[in-house]
């Protein structure tokens, strides 16, 4: 699906570039484009050089197998391919938390370490598992309390109430991540059953 | 409420980097060693996502910026309307998943023309905030571990972002009344 995707868009922004004469277009877009992905990358390593670091004093002192422990129910019914105390669910738990809280910054490391861990459990590296894309639909939904980043935005725009939309937020965030579960959990036995009647 | 949150938010961050260490030299943990152990691992993770963030962000930089994007944009209208979804709304949720700077251009631009605090402005932040970048969250969370075969990781992100849309329409009429 993502190579269809891509394609798709490669090759529409060429002919709309080509319709309106302006070919440089493209060249230009792309060049921004690769640029701005660089910097994005760049602007993560020090997050992640942070955040990588704060959490192997959390591994190696015990703290995270204590919060796994504490919230293993949830993961159970979340993750049930991922083995009782694997370090996985103590950061899969973590990145949880930290997007709840709106801690942006540190969930995003917690989320890759979070696969790291993932991918050693995985038989194919090449190929994500079923934890990885429970993971990545929690992450996609975007499930956080309080919308930090848009209230600011609506300050700057002098808004008279920026708070007033955090009521709104909270509920279609919850929707989506609800629906994003379910969906997840539709596929994940689809994936399954595909593999089951593959393997007869 | 919000003050309640909002300050937790505030301390946790402060809070996480004082006890996380503490608690470690309690538990006789080298901290600073475990730290920098831990940390030498950030580095290469950025640099194994750059090739798979270029490859994304190129090809939606081109799709945004060469008018393709618009192109579909307007074909849409006629369907937005069928829906009874305001045209200038359509933008935010067709690019959402898709470029969390793009949609929130449109924001931007919404909050310019009508006002944070108009149906339209509250719809547009509702829409905005209530999700993540799918595509930037699947591109840098598989980069990382090297993963090229993503499942069906994207159609559930799609379809959760086409869902929290809807959801955003519903809310806001119910609790903010039509236009």
């Amino acid at each position: 699906m993502i190579n269809y995707i891509w394609v798709f868009m490669i090759v529409s922004g060429i002919i709309a570039a080509i319709l309106q004469g302006k070919i440089d277009l493209v060249t230009t877009a792309a060049l921004t484009g690769a640029k701005d992905a660089v910097a994005v990358c760049i602007g993560l390593i020090s997050i992640l050089v942070f955040w990588l670091g704060m959490m192997k004093i959390a591994e190696d002192s015990g703290l995270l197998k204590k919060l796994t422990k504490v919230l293993r129910p949830v993961a159970k019914l979340l993750f049930p391919s991922v083995p009782e105390n694997h370090p996985a669910m103590g950061y899969i738990l973590s990145n949880m938390s930290a997007n709840l809280f709106g801690l942006g910054n540190a969930a995003t490391p917690m989320g890759i370490k979070a696969m790291e861990e993932l991918q050693k459990l995985n038989p194919d590296p090449h190929k994500a598992t079923p934890a990885m894309c429970t993971l990545l639909a929690l992450n996609t939904s975007g499930l956080t309390l309080i919308p930090a980043t848009m209230i600011g935005i609506r300050m700057k725009y002098d808004s008279a109430n920026p708070t007033e939309i955090i009521g709104p937020t909270l509920l279609a965030t919850i929707v989506a991540t609800g629906g994003a579960v379910l969906l997840d959990r539709y596929y994940r036995n689809r994936h399954f059953r595909g593999i089951n009647s593959y393997k007869k | 409420m919000y003050e309640v949150i909002s300050a937790i938010s505030n301390y946790m961050l402060p809070a996480i980097i004082v006890l996380i260490p503490l608690y470690a030299l309690f538990r006789k943990v080298p901290v600073y060693e475990s730290f920098v152990e831990g940390a030498k691992e950030g580095f290469p993770t950025a640099i194994q996502i750059i090739p798979h963030l270029v490859g994304m962000m190129f090809a939606v930089a081109v799709f945004r910026d060469t008018g393709a994007l618009d192109f579909y944009l307007q074909g849409l209208v006629p369907l937005a309307n069928w829906f009874h979804i305001p045209p200038d709304i359509l933008p935010i949720g067709i690019l959402r998943p898709i470029s969390g700077t793009g949609s929130l251009a449109f924001v931007e631009s919404i909050f310019h023309t009508f006002g944070p605090d108009s149906f339209m402005g509250k719809l547009a932040s509702t829409i905005q905030a209530s999700t993540d970048t799918t595509l930037y969250v699947i591109t840098v969370y598989f980069g990382a571990v090297g993963v090229k075969k993503s499942l069906y990781a994207l159609k559930v992100g799609l379809l959760a972002d086409l869902i929290g849309f809807i959801a955003s329409l519903v809310i806001c009429t119910i609790m903010f009344g039509a236009l």
